[in-house]
């Protein structure tokens, strides 16, 4: 009885949006006009891994500069709007001290130069997105290559991924952010209120070649790669060097590593 | 009849409200969109051609910037190889815009004509010398 | 039979244009709202659901509870319950609609609401939400419309709508259920991570819709020639009473496993929405006011001489309906989101275009309610009214 009308109400609201949309099918039928027909591709310079992840040397970062560089680098790039006040905020990557960073790892007698200091936080790209779980319309997904990626024409801003994000990630464009980027980059979109948005890995600059904006902007602290792969560097520093991962303990497994006390061990 | 009259009157009155657009725009002869492909990048291209044939994309260029939206975004496939066998990179911002940068004279002018309204330029950002 | 809802006294218009204007003055800010974005709202970064969600949340409650006279009535053939059960199943579509609505004001780009439809994620357990509420909707005004123009023409209802009854039972509890997944699957959020999060939703529905339904069948008994009945008031009063203690013992249940286990992250929620957290304790009155309502509401409910007294009774109702609107409409969903997952506090408060869609969806909410109430009450005065005349000598008929 419950699968009939369930089917039921399937077919009654598809058949209302068929009515809706029919002329879009239509559209689909003409498309086939083209013959032999076009192709899609990932492009010649593409950059391409199983699953990419980062590791972020928090020893490497040393001065406030190189924060606001790296995120400047960041949010120049993808248009993201300064609204000078944190009710409207909208943010890919930002700084917070590790207390905050790391929450279930703090230590009250732990040295204060780490206690202190900045850590980089940003999404997490993890395997077992629990944004991706939620979303009523697939409009965050996640790539083969493990990017966590937005569809912000599909986003109904519903906003169930920020509630369900255990990493803060999230930010939702609470007005129409564009009169707040102040300058524009002409290449790159902006959005539009009402959807969320987040770190994207760079996906336009990896099918373009390039690494994320913000490891580029680094000189080398942060350092992004493909983690199936046992011969990437990424693999590499993670073997020789001790890392943490922000709760990890929730099983998302987060594909962004931090290196806490400097890189003096790497070998 | 019971309540002629007024039936009568609310007949008019219904009858004058369906028909109130068309007695509206009696005699004034609608303009024809009128689209200009004159750009700087267009003028300087040998055999001036879109991505796909001109009667394709006037009739299914919306369904084709969808498929370039998916295969881009979801799919990861950033370069469209056309029927014609050209490679070009996905992108409404930076490769159609790239020739269609008069973005009033050409994608307005259908847009306004047919009034719908896309929301494509809500995050795509438009050609400079349009932005006012 | 809706044209029953067309003509009535001068107080039900009036009451109708009442709440018009208050539809009116939501959807003018509404239409603020939707050019200007949800930043109009109080929502933030960190608390990204606020009023909106927290109502929708608490109606859901107030829709399934409907289930609370169903079952009586209609698998226990408790014939007390026969003449609000109709009430009770209004009271659920009209808590539906307020609910869809209330999505709907919350969504940033409500135009494409359809993308649900469109491109389901069947494992999104917001999908399923809007599954369930729109088939529990379709239920009640079915089952509703169908024994209620039974009854007016005297007539048993028709042999299709048991299935769709019995259905309709298990249903409420689903409704609530997805409704309280929503939150209790989420990792990351400690006050919601809880698996007696469902359990915890039901009985407070139980105890916050009938208690509603108590003060509503009160107030028909006061307006209209229709007497629910002092026995089905009184049955009433023992489910409330029994849900709310059911209820309260949840809560504490929950607080016992946070603050025995002493896990920081589990105690956040509960300092922050009771006592105040790193200096910020906005909700702290708020949410102690629910508290000895709750208290205040369960020292008279126990005592069968106090629930007797209907006056007392009613006090009782309205002490438990708004500790559990405080509890569940406003802490449940913002004390979730605080401290946000860096544990930093940034509080929440609506402003007032919110507060004014809000209260614009709760009149709409009325509006269904009233309309509905009056088609039911006016069937049922012409049933009883026609009976009377039956016994009554043909002179001696009240006239309506």
């Amino acid at each position: 009885m419950s699968m009939d009308r369930r089917q039921f109400m399937k077919i009654a609201g598809l058949s209302a949006v068929l009515g809706i949309g029919g002329s879009l099918i239509i559209d689909k039928a003409g498309h086939a006009g083209l013959g032999a027909g076009p192709r899609y591709e990932q492009g010649p310079n593409a950059i391409e891994a199983k699953r990419w992840g980062m590791v972020i040397d928090a020893g490497k970062i040393k001065t406030g500069e190189d924060y606001k560089r790296i995120i400047k680098a960041c949010h120049s790039i993808h248009n993201v709007p300064d609204f000078g006040e944190a009710k409207d905020e909208v943010k890919w990557i930002w700084t917070d001290d590790y207390e905050h960073t790391f929450p279930s790892a703090e230590n009250p007698f732990m040295d204060q130069t780490y206690k202190e200091k900045p850590f980089l936080l940003m999404c997490n790209h993890c395997e077992f997105p629990a944004c991706v779980r939620v979303c009523p319309t697939k409009a965050t997904f996640k790539r083969p290559d493990g990017i966590v990626v937005m569809d912000y024409h599909r986003c109904i801003g519903c906003r169930f991924c920020m509630a369900a994000c255990p990493f803060g990630a999230r930010s939702f464009n609470w007005r129409d952010p564009r009169p707040f980027i102040k300058q524009v980059n002409p290449e790159y979109p902006t959005r539009m209120k009402g959807v969320v948005e987040k770190c994207t890995f760079c996906v336009e600059r990896l099918a373009k070649g390039q690494g994320p904006a913000c490891a580029e902007a680094s000189n080398g602290a942060m350092v992004y790669g493909d983690l199936m792969d046992p011969n990437s560097e990424i693999r590499k520093i993670l073997a020789t060097t001790y890392t943490i991962r922000r709760k990890p303990e929730l099983g998302t497994e987060p594909s962004i590593f931090y290196v806490i006390g400097g890189s003096e061990n790497n070998a | 009849m019971y309540n002629g009259g007024k039936i009568i009157l609310g007949l008019a009155v219904f009858a004058g409200l369906v028909t109130f657009p068309f007695l509206y725009n009696i005699g004034q002869a609608d303009r024809q969109p009128d689209l200009k492909l004159d750009t700087p990048v267009i003028r300087q291209m040998a055999v001036k051609h879109c991505v796909e044939p001109k009667a394709f994309m006037r009739a299914e260029h919306m369904q084709l910037l969808n498929d370039w939206r998916n295969e881009a975004l979801r799919q990861g496939n950033r370069e469209y190889v056309s029927s014609t066998g050209e490679k070009y990179n996905i992108s409404l911002q930076n490769t159609c815009l790239h020739c269609h940068s008069n973005k009033k004279k050409f994608c307005d002018e259908c847009h306004n004509y047919m009034a719908v309204h896309p929301y494509c330029f809500d995050c795509h950002l438009q050609p400079k010398e349009n932005v006012q | 039979m809706l044209e029953k809802a067309l003509t009535g006294s001068k107080r039900y218009w009036a009451w109708v244009f009442f709440l018009l204007a208050l539809i009116g003055a939501g959807t003018l800010a509404y239409l603020k709202q939707f050019s200007y974005g949800l930043g109009l709202t109080g929502m933030s970064r960190d608390v990204s659901w606020g009023l909106y969600i927290g109502q929708f949340t608490f109606l859901v409650g107030v829709a399934a509870s409907a289930v609370m006279l169903v079952i009586p009535y209609y698998l226990h053939h408790y014939k007390t319950f026969g003449r609000i059960v109709i009430l009770g199943e209004f009271l659920a579509v009209s808590a539906v609609i307020m609910c869809v609505t209330f999505i709907f004001v919350d969504m940033g780009q409500p135009m494409r609401i359809m993308n649900v439809i469109l491109h389901p994620r069947p494992n999104s357990v917001m999908f399923w939400d809007s599954m369930v509420l729109s088939g529990y909707l379709l239920l009640n005004i079915v089952i509703g419309w169908t024994t209620l123009g039974a009854e007016r023409r005297a007539v048993p209802p028709p042999k299709w709508v048991k299935p769709l009854i019995y259905l309709s039972v298990p249903w409420a509890v689903s409704i609530h259920t997805v409704t309280a997944f929503l939150y209790a699957g989420l990792p990351g959020r400690h006050f919601w991570l809880s698996a007696i999060m469902a359990a915890r939703f039901l009985a407070s529905a139980f105890a916050g819709g009938p208690s509603f339904l108590l003060i509503l069948s009160l107030l028909v008994r006061k307006l209209t020639k229709f007497d629910p009945g002092k026995e089905a008031v009184q049955t009433l009063g023992k489910i409330v009473t029994y849900a709310m203690f059911l209820n309260v013992f949840f809560m504490l249940l929950e607080v016992f496993t946070a603050f025995y286990s002493n896990i920081p992250g589990e105690m956040a929620s509960f300092k922050y929405l009771y006592a105040g957290l790193d200096g910020h304790s906005r909700l702290v009155p708020l949410m102690w006011t629910s508290s000895i309502l709750a208290v205040v509401s369960m020292a008279m409910l126990i005592f069968p001489k106090i629930r007797a007294k209907e006056n007392l009774l009613l006090m009782a109702c309205i002490a438990v309906f708004i500790s559990l609107w405080i509890d569940k409409g406003f802490g449940l969903v913002i004390g979730g989101f605080i401290p946000n997952p860096m544990e930093h506090v940034v509080e929440y408060w609506p402003t007032l275009p919110e507060t004014i869609i809000t209260v614009g969806v709760y009149a709409l909410g009325f509006l269904v309610l009233t309309v509905l109430y009056k088609v039911a009450i006016s069937v049922k005065e012409d049933v009883e009214g026609a009976a009377y005349k039956k016994i009554e000598p043909a002179g001696q008929a009240v006239s309506k």
